[in-house]
């Protein structure tokens, strides 16, 4: 008797969490549907409730190109550094050279930099390519930012792999890029399905680098920067900006909770193995 | 031949990230004149008020972005960490699990600037549902607009981020758990060990290397953390600067003011760099040596 109201209680308790938990994204929502003298005092009051998407429809109007920019720059950013870095995890992982262990570890110490560190001369370099307030510069940069951890990532997921089966294929005289590719490649799909969520999400979350890198143009501002600059303050239109930040957060959302499996496996993979 | 492999990645990784560690490295040892200033541009930022700030302590901040990013240690670290290990014991035994922990995960996924943006709408003295509640139960003190008074901003802000982050910590710990084996438990049940003691004999000391884990990348979180705070106030760091974090100032120092301090901006940057490296270096030690 005593366990099963144990088991009652802490059931609503995990419940009540869960729902709970999601107040803070609820009472965005209702700001983003509900015109704001219908809230104040509380989204919770529902005395007088009149849902409309029109401030959906303004928001999409301003920073619509911003989210299409942010795919123009997530989707290279996610793939770019995916395939360099397969191919430098597999070569960390199965060759050996002079100084290979320190190499390989001077690249991971790169992960725990903050993104302050190179700003200066990221934005100087830029500035110096003709590439400030393009869209190409976030994915460069994006590209090269990401290398350091699915280097570790697919360097650790490569050495778990059997090396039987490459070494048959070296037998028969296949080169090193076509093990890579013929074998290598397709054995590496589940850790790269994983990557490719982390990273897509990653880049499409940034906000640093975008704001370093295209701070005031909408030509290539992505929707993270595009929230700020185009809708702007808070006291300005608190339904818009809401609107706004429902629609850039839709997308890691949804993902995430499509793709979760792959998500966490990466997660984890990544943290705990690494 | 097999350089074809690591030419691409050490390419890119040299040109734009480290070359540029490098860089800002040497623009540190500058004055904004082109001078070389030796460790004057530390010793200005670590003598600035932006960065310590304790005349007259105790006193409400700012503090300065240094003491700022300590508090926010001080109190982020422990409580999502325990809470989320805590939440991931609980929810061993709960029907639907991983919806409560879907719920609980999305913060993570949640844009920071967003994480940010959202703390205007919770804190709102008139709409946010903090203030109200504190209305609710009769603490007139903080049943206000909490982005306005310097104290409840930050201890607002390092709240919400540990409303955000907590999942991390949840995830990590629910892993770990399901590598130990029941055995354990059961054997420690049949001795008639307590639940506390349990806990601090069998289940704690097996998930050392998730704890390991979760105080590293947290760690690493609050040292780093920018979007969050410019989401929920502006470059100068909320009302008096009262949330203004190391990432925020060297952003402020290169971008923002005028005439620029790229040589303070730099000397920000490589003094976080070396916190961050710090934190990192400790732990993984730690992990060498266990």
């Amino acid at each position: 008797m005593k366990v099963r109201v144990r088991r009652i209680v802490i059931h609503v308790f995990a419940w009540a969490l869960a729902v709970g938990w999601l107040f803070p994204f609820v009472g965005l929502v209702m700001a983003a549907f509900r015109p704001l003298p219908e809230i104040i005092g509380g989204w919770w009051n529902f005395d007088h409730f009149t849902p409309t998407v029109a401030k959906f429809g303004a928001a999409l109007a301003a920073i619509g190109t911003g989210i299409g920019n942010s795919f123009l720059i997530a989707i290279p950013g996610t793939l770019i550094p995916m395939f360099v870095a397969t191919l430098a995890g597999y070569g960390f992982a199965r060759f050996s050279f002079p100084l290979r262990d320190y190499l390989f570890l001077t690249v991971v110490m790169l992960m725990t930099i903050p993104q302050q560190m190179v700003a200066i001369p990221i934005f100087r370099i830029m500035l110096g390519l003709g590439l400030a307030n393009t869209v190409l510069s976030l994915v460069i940069l994006h590209s090269a930012w990401g290398l350091p951890w699915i280097i570790l990532f697919m360097r650790n997921f490569i050495s778990a792999l059997p090396k039987e089966v490459e070494e048959a294929a070296r037998v028969d005289g296949a080169s090193d890029l076509k093990v890579f590719f013929k074998i290598v490649l397709p054995m590496a799909l589940p850790a790269l399905g994983a990557v490719a969520v982390l990273q897509f999400m990653w880049v499409w979350n940034d906000f640093f680098f975008a704001l370093l890198l295209c701070p005031a143009d909408i030509s290539c501002m992505p929707a993270t920067v595009a929230l700020i600059r185009t809708i702007g303050r808070f006291e300005f239109d608190p339904g818009l900006l809401a609107a706004g930040s429902v629609l850039v957060m839709l997308v890691p959302v949804v993902l995430y909770t499509v793709l979760q499996r792959y998500y966490i496996r990466g997660m984890i993979g990544w943290t705990i193995k690494g | 031949m097999r350089l074809v492999f690591f030419v691409p990645a050490m390419l890119l990784i040299l040109l734009f990230v480290a070359y540029p560690v490098i860089a800002t490295v040497g623009v540190s040892f500058f004055s904004s004149n082109g001078q070389f200033a030796g460790l004057t541009n530390y010793g200005e930022v670590l003598g600035s008020p932006d960065t310590v700030n304790l005349n007259g302590f105790p006193k409400p901040p700012p503090l300065g972005t240094l003491i700022h990013n300590a508090i926010w240690i001080g109190i982020h670290l422990p409580l999502s960490l325990f809470l989320g290990l805590w939440l991931a014991l609980v929810l061993r035994d709960v029907k639907g699990a991983s919806w409560v922990k879907t719920a609980i995960f999305i913060g993570m996924v949640t844009p920071l600037i967003i994480g940010g943006i959202l703390m205007l709408y919770l804190y709102d003295g008139s709409i946010g549902i903090v203030p109200k509640f504190f209305d609710s139960i009769g603490i007139k003190g903080l049943a206000v607009g909490w982005m306005q008074r310097p104290t409840t901003l930050l201890v607002g802000l390092i709240l919400g981020s540990v409303w955000l982050w907590t999942g991390f910590s949840l995830i990590v710990y629910s892993a770990g758990l399901t590598t130990i084996p029941k055995d354990y438990w059961e054997a420690a049940q049949v001795d008639g060990t307590s639940t506390f003691r349990m806990f601090t004999r069998v289940t704690f000391p097996l998930l050392k290397p998730m704890t390991i884990v979760v105080i590293t990348m947290t760690l690493l979180w609050e040292l780093k953390i920018f979007d969050l705070v410019f989401g929920a106030t502006n470059p100068q760091g909320g009302v008096g600067g009262a949330a203004d974090v190391l990432a925020l100032q060297m952003y402020r120092y290169a971008f923002v003011q005028l005439p620029a301090n790229v040589g303070a901006a730099a000397a920000v940057a490589t003094f976080l760099s070396i916190l961050t490296m710090v934190a990192t270096v400790v732990t993984i030690r730690y992990m060498v040596k266990r």
